[in-house]
């Protein structure tokens, strides 16, 4: 049996607790407000649709590479996220995301959407978009990124425990990193680095590395699948992963290009920096692939793909094309001989989330302090090769400021939410699937030998879960 | 009364029924099996999990005959369905006790002649 009302009650102490974390503290914030630009609009419309749709393709990226019995599970892992933590986002996380605060989170100005009207009045920087729609825009970011570290822990951690801990780390964990690196915190310019910042164009420290740091310590925090090291535990479905794969490269142009708020030269370049970062890891992943087992392998080249595309991210709206494809090329190394290794070890990181999203998301936020270039973006710094290596060193500190700030709230909010309820499924449960034993429904089944119960029967609970002839 | 049992390779399937029908014989169940044969195992890598595939993936054909049959059908068979390399199959031919139609309630010899509705 599930036990709803303790994920109820989980979060709705973690909404209590940062009402009164953050109350008293308020900002005034200079009122020039500039005018709807509508082709930035309808650009960003279409960029925050796009990134929408990454979280579906998550699921099928995912629900692919697990067995047939935990695919539903898999998947839902990832759907939940648009709704609680896309609640979640409105109701808390982007007022503590995007308001100007203190150096680790915003202020309450934004609560419950308070104040978030159809001007860009009220946006933390000169955008010329509906404050409605960046709020929106936003929100999918943050919905992604928790919904990247079921990958972690498939196939065996209960759902509702799963729910609660995805919600308040979306508030407690995504947000003050948000706010730290692009809402004027901690990593932003006047913080930590002096005049100088960490360049993150969409996501590289605050979505990937983020999510990965989460997703390794939610793997040690609950432990191994039983089978995993004793059995083989093979993908179900490699076209929904290769499905998955293009669907989630298709909604990156929202997530990278989109990141340029508006539609100009910068969204051009980050576009196509997403293409070409991608193809580069991919060519680089079938070679490696060919020199290990002389064949190129799909579920390689799917993964290929979102290394590419992680890499990148921090680097999409900062760097040349040329850049992006040598930043997409090296990128394919550590993550293919982190699988490699990750696979032969005691970690069950059962679908690689911190060798794709982490070392990925590392790579190419360093690079990005090395291939940076202020010819392009001015808004953003010279990297290395530009004559600034105090951007590698500051992209360094961010990545440090990340891992350290996500391991620890991750791990004291796994460890809560572990008193309170067990966040993994019992190995009977894991054996029989966590799609029955988590939802009552199965994946894949043709109706043979369903039986219709009566209502009244049906109101009893467990009758439908448990599969006939097996020992209770 | 016999039946015929015979396990053979997917790919072969069609030339096989071929074969069958081209010797009359009409009546034949077919179920997709996996077995142990003693071929090579064949290796696939999913990231970095390396497998040897045991099991491989057969069809196996059931066909009930009258004692005239059985050896038309299992050289059909052999002919058909052989390439001459590890893994071609079996086929196995076990006496039947009794066989009833369930339509017509018709036994044995009646009850495995095929009614040829249409040809």
């Amino acid at each position: 049996m599930e036990k709803w009302p303790q994920t109820i009650r989980l979060l709705g102490l973690g909404l209590v607790l940062s009402l009164v974390l953050l109350s008293g503290l308020a900002f005034a914030q200079d009122a020039e407000v500039p005018a709807i630009d509508t082709g930035d609009t309808a650009f960003m419309l279409v960029s925050a649709a796009l990134v929408l749709l990454m979280t579906p393709a998550l699921a099928f990226f995912y629900g692919g590479l697990v067995r047939a019995k935990n695919a539903l599970n898999t998947m839902m892992m990832s759907f939940i996220a648009l709704g609680f933590v896309g609640v979640a986002w409105a109701l808390i996380g982007y007022t503590l995301s995007f308001t100007p605060g203190n150096p680790f989170f915003g202020s309450l100005r934004h609560a419950f959407m308070n104040g978030v009207g159809l001007t860009p009045e009220g946006v933390i920087w000169p955008v010329t978009i509906p404050h409605v729609l960046w709020v929106a825009y936003q929100g999918t970011f943050c919905i992604i990124t928790a919904a990247l570290i079921s990958g972690a822990i498939v196939e065996r951690m209960r759902f509702a425990p799963y729910i609660a801990f995805i919600t308040l780390w979306s508030i407690f964990v995504y947000a003050p990193l948000a706010h730290m690196v692009w809402g004027g915190g901690w990593l932003s310019a006047g913080g930590l680095f002096g005049d100088g910042f960490a360049l993150d164009f969409a996501g590289g420290t605050v979505v990937h590395i983020n999510a990965a740091v989460a997703a390794l310590v939610a793997v040690l925090v609950l432990g191994k699948r039983k089978d995993y090291g004793k059995q083989a535990i093979l993908p179900h479905n490699v076209p929904f992963v290769l499905l998955g794969a293009g669907l989630l490269w298709f909604g990156w142009v929202g997530f990278n290009a989109g990141s340029a708020w508006s539609a100009g030269g910068i969204a051009g370049l980050a576009l196509t920096n997403t293409f070409f970062a991608p193809m580069a890891t991919l060519v680089v992943w079938t070679l490696l692939d060919f020199g290990r087992t002389k064949k190129a392998t799909a579920v390689g080249a799917a993964t290929a793909i979102v290394v590419g595309l992680v890499a990148v991210t921090p680097a999409a709206g900062f760097v040349s094309p040329m850049s992006a494809i040598i930043i997409g090329a090296i990128a394919a190394v550590p993550s293919y001989f982190g699988i490699l290794w990750r696979s032969r070890s005691g970690l069950d990181d059962s679908l690689d989330v911190v060798a794709a999203h982490g070392l990925g998301g590392i790579t190419g936020a360093l690079l990005t302090g090395v291939f940076a270039n202020t010819a392009l973006n001015s808004a953003g710094a010279n990297g290395l090769l530009y004559g600034n290596p105090g951007q590698f060193m500051i992209q360094l500190g961010a990545i440090a400021v990340a891992i350290v700030y996500s391991l620890v709230v991750s791990f004291v909010l796994l460890k809560i939410i572990g008193a309170i309820t067990p966040l993994s499924a019992d190995s009977k449960a894991e054996g029989l699937g966590m799609d029955v034993t988590q939802h009552g429904e199965e994946a894949y089944t043709d109706g043979e030998g369903a039986v219709l119960i009566a209502s009244s029967e049906a109101a009893r609970p467990m009758v439908a879960v448990k599969p006939a002839g097996s020992k209770a | 009364m016999k039946l015929i049992q015979a396990i053979i390779r997917k790919e072969k399937l069609n030339e096989v029924l071929t074969a069958l029908f081209a010797k009359e014989v009409y009546g034949v169940t077919v179920s997709k099996v996996q077995g142990h044969g003693g071929e090579t195992e064949e290796v696939q890598n999913y990231r970095g999990t390396t497998v040897k595939m045991e099991l491989a993936e057969k069809v196996q054909l059931e066909i009930g005959v009258t004692e005239p049959f059985v050896d038309k059908a299992v050289q059909a068979i052999l002919k058909s369905a052989r390439t001459g390399e590890v893994g071609d199959g079996k086929i196995f031919v076990v006496p039947v006790e009794k066989v009833y139609r369930i339509r017509t309630g018709e036994e044995d010899a009646a009850a495995v002649t095929p009614v040829l509705v249409g040809r």
